[in-house]
């Protein structure tokens, strides 16, 4: 016998393209600890007691009521949770943040100054500070004495963050840097104390400032007028010969963007994260609204059609959390094996949130679109009264739109997936083309009958070994075909990177129910396998479509039947009465009456 | 000093409750089970006194059940309890078993000042907090609403019908705690993590034993669905006719 090998691999970013994740070594929400849980729960009963209440007033902005709820927050550690214990924080790692943050996804306006706050505002400092700027800063973030915007978009430079054309110039007594210039949609804007903002020093080095909101020179615009988040503050700043000292630069001079990209990477993970804590939110005000309301004599949620709704926003959810914890948990692991050794925690951080970074734009996009879904049909289930104030789904569905947008559009985020995938292949990091090409040759020969692996999940398994082939082959196909001029196939590159998201979110659902197998009995498991069936069934054909437009829109003739041939071949699934199974989790999430997976 | 607050594990009130089998006990399936509500109140009572004393006093919480009240136990470390105290009965007792385990825990630890809520919301009996004092010959305050402490002597506001009643004792002495008492705290963050170094002590209640049985559980009868006979003045002759001749109330 051969010896048994007890490590498991931990897969780098982009690698579940090309290989195997072993379930095992998978991190899901039922993992979370008693203590994790416990502060999930305190997160739960400050929303509740503290936000629910006041949704209304912090929509019209009441004055001063965010700052006292990001206060109380402060106080309760919620502030706290990723700064590490040396500077007053509670040192909590990567999976209670991700659980944290997701609970605060229930939130509405006030999870967005949250976030901007704990997340993008202090993170800067916490990677790139000098051990000065961390003693001064940090505990006084992580309390909430202290509250912070990032500032890097300006009027005419969005998605184009590096043409920012704020500038900073040195004093001639070379103490401080003057800095000039406009920031616009700064999150925080009205009341935060300070500001990470970008700047290009000599014109065209950018860098990272920490300003203060005392200092002369610097003035807020008016509070923009939102389609939603309303309680969020939204501003254009102004910096007009703001001095600045030395000291305060982050990191280094000219190389503002490493932070932008690496906090952004981060940034775009924890939105993620919130919008699938709201969408579940969302889902559990669907399902309590369809058991209430009744027409032609009975609840609507006895109506299949009501039904399939209810089934679709919790299959979407659960593949949505399913990939959420899947990414923190390789984060959480690579910065744990980065600490043992000997690499400080706050690099470690950076580092593996960069190595996913792939990972967390796909997230991204993904966990965005979802909540879109979750509250769109959250408002069709209430009929008129979804469109009305008086109840919850008006705001849910306004709150939503926005995630499409920040942290990097989804068009964005789509490109720069295929983007950093292909820089990775070029440098080596991942080995694309090996993989391709073998499924090249593979689709030549007689394809091998091969006997039916039994056990669970099987079916799932060869579905989604045979979707990543599908992928390598298109985008093998179509990296021949346009070498170095891909990156202008915008409408290819977003068809890959459909594809790679469907895929992943097929393969976190699958990984999540297999590992749960091991934990649950067949009668409990078999609401997660439905649920997995389902999505894979749906998952399958819209991978198969993204692919026949990637295909057709490139390929003629031959390589075009050899294309689409090895596409239906590869996304071939099962026949599932995916009506049938929608009503079984239908039936669930009508019993607990709120999302329950 | 030290101070004691009693505490149960129950079904959360949202949560849907069924009976087991048997017909006796409330099935644990799918119930989520949290603190007291009436004993969070006795929680930030005892440690706001705690607070206000200023000096080495230590808040224990004691609980009667199994296993799964350490839960409950450790919600209360993480809002500041020092200390928790499991003690563990092989099935359930009536209110009388818990007030002899309880006190008998409250002796053995020597605690002058006891907090508990005025009722457990499972079973609402409202008596455990009387006979644990009957059992130990400490006075007892109930249902209050306002508690002061000045060196031996307390003086509590408590509710009654139609208004409230000013009451003193001295210690030794127990206080089951109404809502307005208080406004229990958060388990903060950091309460939550050091609450990782406290310790629960778990040892066997005493030999104790039910004075009655349960011998079934009941849930409501449904409700019949209303009926609107009408949405102006028209209607109320129909009501009256119904309210008595088919309701027989009036």
């Amino acid at each position: 016998m051969s010896e048994q090998t007890t490590i498991t691999e931990i897969l780098k970013g982009g690698e579940f393209l090309i290989k195997e994740t072993d379930a095992s070594s998978v991190f899901t929400p039922e993992d979370l600890n008693e203590e994790q849980r416990m502060m999930v729960e305190t997160a739960n009963d400050f929303i509740q007691k503290e936000i629910w209440p006041n949704l209304d007033a912090i929509d019209k902005q009441q004055e001063g009521l965010t700052v006292n709820l990001m206060d109380k927050a402060g106080e309760l550690g919620l502030l706290a949770v990723s700064v590490p214990e040396e500077y007053e924080g509670l040192g909590g790692d990567f999976n209670t943040s991700t659980a944290l943050i997701m609970e605060m996804g229930k939130s509405y306006s006030f999870g967005v100054s949250f976030a901007a706050h704990s997340g993008i505002g202090t993170l800067p400092i916490m990677y790139y500070g000098t051990e000065e700027q961390k003693k001064k800063y940090l505990p006084k973030l992580a309390s909430g004495e202290l509250k912070s915007a990032y500032c890097l978009t300006e009027p005419t430079s969005g998605s184009d963050a590096l043409s920012a054309k704020t500038t900073a110039k040195i004093s001639e007594d070379g103490t401080h840097y003057i800095i000039n210039g406009q920031k616009m949609w700064i999150t925080n804007g009205g009341f935060a104390d300070i500001l990470i903002t970008f700047a290009q020093v000599d014109g065209d080095k950018f860098t990272c400032f920490i300003i203060s909101t005392d200092s002369e020179g610097f003035t807020s615009g008016n509070e923009e007028n939102k389609l939603g988040i309303k309680g969020s503050s939204t501003r254009a700043l102004f910096l007009d010969n703001v001095k600045v000292p030395k000291e305060n630069i982050l990191g280094e001079i000219g190389k503002g963007h490493y932070i932008a990209f690496n906090i952004l990477n981060i940034g775009r993970f924890k939105l993620c994260a919130m919008t699938t804590g709201g969408a579940k939110e969302n889902a559990s005000i669907a399902v309590a609204y369809a058991n209430e309301r009744k027409q032609f004599n009975q609840k609507i949620s006895n109506f299949g059609a009501i039904k399939h709704k209810l089934a679709e926003q919790a299959i979407k959810i659960f593949a949505s959390e399913s990939a959420t914890y899947r990414v923190s948990g390789l984060i959480n692991d690579t910065i744990k094996s980065l600490q043992a050794e000997g690499v400080s925690y706050t690099d470690a951080a950076l580092k593996a949130a960069e190595e996913y970074a792939i990972e967390c734009a796909m997230l991204k996009v993904y966990g965005s679109e979802v909540l879109d879904y979750v509250v769109d049909e959250t408002v069709q289930i209430h009929g008129g009264y979804g469109y009305s104030e008086e109840y919850p789904a008006a705001r849910g569905y306004r709150d939503s739109r926005i995630n499409r947008i920040f942290e990097g559009t989804n068009e964005i985020n789509r490109l720069l997936t295929v983007d950093m995938l292909m820089k990775r292949a070029m440098k080596g990091r991942l080995d694309l083309m090996g993989p391709a090409m073998a499924i090249q040759k593979e689709l030549m020969s007689v394809p091998e009958m091969g006997e039916e692996e039994g056990g669970i999940l099987s079916a799932e398994k060869k579905a989604i070994a045979n979707a990543k082939k599908a992928i390598l082959i298109i985008t093998g196909a179509a990296v021949q075909k346009f070498m170095q001029n891909l990156k202008d196939e915008q409408e290819i590159i977003m068809n890959i990177t459909d594809m790679m998201i469907e895929l992943y979110a097929c393969e976190s659902a699958y990984l999540r129910t297999l590992k749960l197998s091991s934990m649950k009995n067949e009668e409990e498991l078999k609401p997660y396998v439905e649920i997995t069936k389902v999505y894979f069934s749906d998952a399958l054909e819209r991978i198969n479509l993204h692919g026949k437009h990637a295909i057709t829109s490139f390929a003629e003739g031959d390589e075009l039947r050899m294309l689409l041939l090895g596409l239906k071949r590869f996304t071939k699934y099962e026949n599932v009465n995916t009506k049938e199974l929608r009503r079984n989790i239908a039936n669930r999430l009508i019993e607990a009456n709120k999302y329950c997976f | 000093m030290k101070i004691a607050v009693c505490i149960s594990h129950v079904p959360d009130t949202a949560t849907k409750i069924n009976i087991a089998d048997n017909g006796k006990e409330i099935d644990p399936a799918g119930v989520t089970y949290i603190i007291n509500p009436y004993d969070e109140f006795a929680v930030e009572e005892a440690l706001t006194t705690k607070e206000t004393l200023g000096d080495d006093s230590e808040v224990i919480a004691i609980s009667v059940g199994n296993d799964k009240n350490k839960e409950t136990i450790k919600k209360a470390l993480a809002m500041g309890v020092d200390s928790g105290v499991l003690l563990k009965i092989e099935s359930q007792l009536d209110s009388f078993g818990i007030a002899k385990a309880l006190a008998e825990e409250i002796k053995a630890q020597g605690c002058d000042l006891v907090f508990m809520g005025k009722q457990s919301v499972d079973f609402d009996n409202q008596i455990v907090g009387q006979m644990t004092s009957a059992i130990l010959d400490y006075s007892c305050i109930s249902v209050v609403v306002d508690f002061k402490l000045d060196g031996q002597d307390i003086t509590c506001e408590r509710e009654i019908e139609g208004g409230k009643e000013v009451v003193a004792a001295q210690l030794p002495c127990i206080i089951t705690a109404q809502k307005g008492l208080n406004e229990p705290r958060y388990a903060s963050l950091k309460g939550i993590m050091s609450a990782k170094k406290k310790t629960i002590e778990e040892k066997s209640a005493v030999e104790t034993e039910s004075n009655t049985e349960v011998i079934g559980l009941k849930k409501p009868p449904a409700k019949n669905p209303g009926r609107i006979l009408g949405t102006d003045s028209s209607a109320v002759h129909e009501l009256v006719r119904l309210l008595r001749e088919e309701a027989k109330v009036i």
